[in-house]
């Protein structure tokens, strides 16, 4: 028999669950202590950030929130790797990621708490990363177009996408993945696979023993990292966008991780899932093996990590206060940003809404 | 000076502005070497390479997705369907994301973008080559909905829906596609898309139309004519946002409208400018507004869609009991 191809899915991980190296190759970034600790530190306010955002919800302030409890690793492995003039085009949950970019938390209240501005983002730059994506996987293509603008324009930039495990079930990333291995793209998709999509466990999304190896038949570098490490996440994103700067195509990584929460604050898990797999999904936690890791280094301990903790605190009540504060937007906002003018035909619609309004006061 | 058609009306327009802005970009199925299905694209690819011209993979949504993706960068993607029929995969990339990306993000980001497509019945195509479906696009907030009838108007309205800072669609009627030539000087100069063209002034009953269907109504003028009743026609080329105040000083004139489209008849567009001269022009009325539209069906395949393209014996039988009223 002839073979025509062959296929194999490298597993990367150098922390395991209790936080000992199980590689000694460290990644040079890996070896600079400072900037793990720094690494830790944005983990740690994300999840403050993401416990801020569900008591928000819970006391009537935000609307309905997805929580990104469990997802720290991940999210900052991603964002952390990425150059600022690279592009991100997430789902709706990698908050670390977003943080790491510049999206402030009251940016992010704004938008579940029902005011678009908060898709509005001042700082870069996260100012020229797109906004969250409700509709599974479309963002994928919005990274795919925009590293197919990179390649025109001829610059050393990269697109990178999230998206779930139930997200590479659909068309738009096959779609996304499949133009990036055709036109050589610089597009860098991670799924990070919690799981879980709402209460479809991953086994229904499909018969592929990795997520990973959905880029091979794209023709793209696939890896699958343990998503709870962030060495190994930031590891495989390195590699992947340093490939995708120098022409050398896109990749897909697969970050193994778990929603340790619900799917959003609508939801409740624990109609679908029991707590035995739930408390596995704790011991394997992304905080504790780095925490760990860093304290047998001498480089973290608990005072630092209360104060750390402290000043996250302080950081998120001013930003929850800031949210508190902002005006509902007027009326007419819902009218000024349908066209880049405001064609004769609304703008009648909308002096009509403005006339009411003013009888109203 | 050359006599184009429509289509080539649409290659000049193109062709012209990839000239004369590096940021404009043509995607889609065939559209490279072979120039497209029905040719719109050819001789580009050859003009401004492999990535301003490109051929994607055989899926419209990627199509649909890469060009926000694109236009979000800063480049000014021309996608095209292939055939109207095809666009459904398009749908969500550009309702949910080109249509509302300025919207969701107060601006910050934005598409402009041209999503073009050969639209519409009568050239014995197979299923899903004959659709008109233009209705699905003008009820989206945040499109322009635009459709030529002339090759003049083909090349003015296609300059403006790529200069045009939000997304536009581009629904080319292929029926006309080369139905006649008129001269079309490649002068860069785009028309507005904010108003209605009036074709034909009259002072008995108006016909609005769009597409292809101006060619019947304006037939349709010609036989009311030489029965001396004088008709006006508009073509509705810019559906949305819709410059009504054309539509309303013609029927305030005449008193009378007949609106003809090939789309199926319940909440068509015709139903929405039916709605706004009730509620605008009731009072001019002499007689009910007429509507000769597609049918509620599938348009058949070939050996019966003429039956149900709106015919100028319809629209002449329409416009005669608009008068008979009053």
């Amino acid at each position: 028999m002839t073979i025509a191809a062959k296929f194999e899915i490298e597993y990367l991980q150098y922390l395991d669950a209790e936080g000992k190296q199980v590689r000694d190759d460290l990644p040079e970034f890996a070896k600079d202590l400072d900037h793990m600790v720094e690494l830790y530190k944005l983990m740690l306010s994300t999840r403050v950030f993401d416990a801020k955002s569900i008591a928000l919800q819970r006391t009537g302030k935000l609307g309905t929130y997805a929580s990104c409890l469990g997802h720290e690793a991940a999210h900052v492995g991603i964002g952390s790797a990425m150059k600022p003039e690279d592009v991100l085009a997430v789902s709706y949950r990698e908050y670390g990621a977003q943080l790491y970019r510049g999206v402030r938390p009251r940016e992010v209240y704004m938008y579940w708490g029902g005011d678009e501005r908060g898709n509005d983002y001042q700082q870069e730059p996260a100012r020229h990363d797109f906004a969250w994506s409700v509709p599974i996987a479309t963002q994928c293509l919005h990274a795919a177009g925009s590293a197919l603008a990179f390649k025109i324009r001829g610059e050393k930039r990269v697109a990178v996408c999230t998206i779930g495990d139930g997200g590479s079930s659909k068309g738009d990333f096959y779609g996304a993945i499949n133009i990036a291995g055709a036109q050589n793209l610089p597009l860098v998709a991670v799924i990070v696979n919690n799981q879980w999509a709402i209460s479809v466990p991953r086994k229904i999304q499909s018969g592929a023993p990795t997520l990973a190896q959905k880029g091979i038949a794209a023709g793209l570098y696939c890896i699958q990292v343990d998503g709870n490490d962030i060495i190994a996440v930031r590891k495989a994103m390195e590699d992947a966008l340093d490939r995708a700067r120098n022409g050398k195509g896109g990749s897909v990584i697969e970050a193994v991780t778990y929603r340790l929460g619900d799917h959003t604050t609508a939801d409740d898990a624990r109609r679908y899932r029991g707590e035995a797999e739930v408390k596995e999904g704790w011991a394997k936690e992304p905080m504790k093996r780095l925490r760990n890791w860093l304290v047998a280094k001498k480089a973290w301990d608990d005072a630092r990590e209360l104060a750390w903790k402290a000043e996250c605190d302080e950081w998120m009540d001013n930003e929850v206060n800031a949210y508190l504060e902002t005006r509902t937007q007027p009326v007419s906002a819902m009218f000024d940003y349908i066209f880049a003018e405001i064609p004769a035909d609304l703008a009648k619609q909308r002096d009509h809404v403005l006339s009411l309004e003013n009888k109203a006061h | 000076m050359a006599q184009i058609t429509l289509i080539e009306a649409v290659t000049q327009a193109l062709a012209y502005e990839m000239k004369h802005d590096d940021s404009v970009v043509v995607l889609g199925e065939d559209v490279g070497l072979n120039g497209g299905v029905f040719r719109a694209t050819q001789g580009l690819q050859e003009k401004f390479g492999e990535l301003r011209v490109l051929d994607t993979p055989l899926d419209e949504t990627t199509i649909a997705g890469v060009t926000v993706g694109l236009a979000v960068q800063g480049m000014k993607p021309v996608a095209e369907a292939q055939f109207e029929g095809f666009i459904y995969p398009m749908m969500e990339q550009i309702a949910c994301h080109a249509a509302r990306m300025r919207s969701r993000t107060r601006g910050r980001l934005t598409v402009p973008a041209v999503f073009r497509a050969p639209w519409g019945g009568g050239i014995r195509a197979p299923e899903h080559h004959s659709e008109a479906n233009e209705h699905l696009f003008t009820n989206i907030p945040g499109l322009r909905v635009v459709m030529p009838s002339s090759p003049a108007r083909a090349y003015g309205l296609l300059l403006a829906a790529i200069r045009d800072p939000d997304p536009v669609m581009f629904f080319e009627p292929k029926r006309i596609y080369r139905q006649y030539k008129e001269e079309v000087p490649d002068d860069g100069e785009a028309l507005p898309l904010d108003v209605c063209f009036v074709l034909r002034d009259g002072t008995d009953v108006t016909l609005v139309t769009w597409g292809a269907q101006v060619k019947e109504t304006l037939e349709a003028a010609d036989a009311l004519a030489a029965e001396g009743i004088s008709a006006e026609v508009i073509d509705v080329a810019t559906l949305t946002p819709l410059d009504f105040d054309t539509i309303a000083e013609s029927v305030q004139k005449t008193g009378r409208c007949v609106i003809v489209h090939e789309a199926p008849r319940t909440a068509g567009f015709g139903a929405e400018i039916a709605a706004r001269v009730a509620e605008e022009c009731l009072y001019d009325l002499l007689a009910p507004v007429e509507r000769v539209t597609g049918f509620d069906t599938h348009i058949p395949l070939f050996r019966l869609e003429m039956k149900y393209l709106p015919s100028v014996e319809r629209v002449v039988d329409a416009a005669r009991r608009t008068l008979a009223a009053s």
